[in-house]
């Protein structure tokens, strides 16, 4: 199941909450949504699950479009809404049977998928308490189970794993893993390891509008060009002589001293050029003893806060 | 087809999990027991064996009661946001609305039947004009089904449960008492089109054992157009500009 967005808008009076997006997700491609809140994420969800239609622009599920075949592609999406709504009166049980039978599930399969589901959120002891006696964590785990029932061809999950602990976070990643394998999985969350861990394709989002779209690795290389290292070096005699030394190899930028630590610098090369290589050589020729030299990565974070802000 | 089966089973279980169903029901049969039986022109005082008194006191009883079950109907799903889980499910806006309805009607007429007891004790006491017991129970369906669409619609315009009541009972009583007041003060066509707008003189003539098309008509006309009202309130966010 592949979805297609093409110049998806959405005005809300005069904002643009959503302005002319285009993306792709590829069967079996676990897509991580990512923006500020406001950013359109939201908004983005739920048109593509048709429950509010877009002012302009079209997308397809599997070739059908939002605007035509919504009964049909609303059967093959599993959804967990913003907030997670449910009803809070209804007992566990009878609260994915009734959502079992909506979806059309056949009759004789609803026992089945609702102990499959039972057990894969871990609602076991909880199963025959009402919604509303349940702790955050178990009604996020009944939103799950709710949105996996049926077995949807393409799971949107909004913000999952808000709510569990540790430990169900990472049974949910893993889970949500499992799945992406055969299924078609968009989510969105602001927890950004958690993005990381789980997708193979991060999309930001800012202000309506695409910032960037691509994998961790790609991203981070967008984001910064150069490699960075630091470098410790002992058995010197001079902090100066070292740091000139260091600013004469061809392929280095910039070096600084770290603040705490009279051993460390932090090495930055010209764009397109490696210098470990070069700095093993000079240590060698030097007879410096080099100790450490640590690639240093942008965090997800940066990337973020740079790719938002402004 | 089957979505509207799902949708009004769970309506349904979910009045009588809340103790709304129950409260209904001893308020509906207390309230029309006690001006049949006991109180003001009471079944002994006419000396007739008629249910009229009932229909006449149910006449009012709904009318205010409907309100009160359809106000959280969609108003609630609305403010808790379980409607976007509902809608975003394999089930039309259409298919959300008659599953709702019908779960209301359901209720009601489970309440007339409780009332059973009442026909067969008149019976009993004296020769009951049987035609005109069971068009009166034709015309509180039929009136049920005018309130209840009427509920639903005040219901999807907003999402507090009070407003929806109030609201729904404004429109209500426009058809209960305004049109048949406004009715009497003007003459010629505008007297004959209030009078034909009023609930009242659709309801006592098929009360009386009459069954005009012309009321079934104008009580299904209004449930029609309180029900396409509903379903338009409920699909507006779905719409392409």
């Amino acid at each position: 199941m592949s979805i297609v967005v093409n110049n998806l808008t959405k005005k809300f009076g005069t904002q643009r909450a959503v302005d002319n997006i285009s993306f792709e997700v590829k069967t079996g491609e676990i897509l991580g949504f990512l923006g500020p809140n406001g950013a359109g994420k939201t908004t983005t969800m739920k048109i593509l699950t048709c429950y509010i239609a877009p002012s302009d622009g079209d997308a397809k599920i599997n070739n059908l479009s939002i605007l035509e075949s919504q009964e049909e592609i609303k059967t093959k999406i599993g959804y967990l809404p913003e907030n997670n709504p449910l009803y809070h009166d209804m007992p566990v049980l009878d609260y994915l049977k009734f959502v079992a039978d909506l979806q059309g599930v056949p009759k004789n399969k609803i026992q089945d998928r609702i102990a499959e589901m039972v057990h894969v959120c871990g609602l076991n002891i909880e199963k025959h308490k009402r919604i509303g006696e349940l702790s955050k964590g178990f009604r996020q785990r009944v939103g799950l189970a709710q949105a996996m029932i049926h077995d949807p061809e393409i799971l949107i999950l909004d913000e999952p794993t808000t709510g569990l602990d540790p430990n169900q976070i990472v049974e949910i990643r893993k889970l949500i893993k499992e799945l992406g394998k055969q299924k078609t999985v968009i989510l969105s969350t602001h927890i950004l390891p958690e993005v990381e861990a789980t997708c193979d394709r991060i999309l930001i989002i800012n202000k309506g509008k695409i910032v960037a779209d691509g994998t961790s690795d790609m991203l981070r290389k967008r984001a910064r060009g150069e490699e960075m290292l630091r470098i410790q070096i002992r058995e010197f005699d001079n902090k100066d002589t070292v740091l000139t030394s260091l600013k004469n190899l061809d392929s280095i930028g910039i070096v600084e001293f770290v603040p705490d630590d009279p051993e460390s610098f932090l090495v930055t090369s010209k764009e397109n050029y490696s210098s470990r290589k070069n700095i093993f050589n000079l240590c060698v020729q030097k007879n410096w003893v080099l100790t450490e030299m640590t690639p240093i990565e942008t965090k997800l974070e940066d990337i973020f806060r740079e790719l938002t802000t402004n | 087809m089957h979505a509207i089966w799902v949708i009004s089973k769970r309506e349904f279980n979910s009045f009588f999990d809340s103790l709304v169903s129950y409260i209904f029901i001893v308020v509906f049969l207390g309230i029309g027991g006690f001006f049949t039986w006991l109180f003001g022109s009471d079944i002994f005082l006419i000396g007739q064996a008629t249910l009229q008194p009932f229909f006449s006191i149910a006449y009012f009883t709904l009318f205010f009661f409907i309100p009160a079950l359809t106000m959280r109907m969609i108003a609630e799903e609305k403010r808790i946001g379980t409607i976007e889980l509902l809608l975003t499910k394999a089930v039309s806006d259409w298919e959300v609305i008659i599953g709702k309805f019908l779960s209301c009607l359901t209720l009601i007429g489970i309440a007339l039947l409780l009332t059973l007891p009442y026909y067969i004790t008149i019976w009993v006491l004296g020769p009951v004009d049987h035609g005109s017991v069971w068009c009166g129970y034709l015309g509180m369906i039929l009136m049920s089904m005018a309130y209840i669409s009427i509920g639903l619609f005040a219901s999807s315009i907003t999402n507090n449960q009070i407003v929806s009541f109030l609201l729904a009972l404004f429109i209500g009583v426009f058809f209960l008492i305004i049109f048949d007041v406004l009715s009497s003060n003007f003459t010629g066509t505008i007297g004959q089109i209030l009078s034909f707008l009023s609930m009242s003189t659709h309801f006592d003539s098929i009360s009386r054992g009459v069954i005009d098309s012309r009321d079934i008509i104008y009580f299904l006309s209004i449930t029609g157009i309180g029900l396409i009202l509903a379903q338009t309130s409920l699909s507006k966010r779905n719409i392409v500009e």
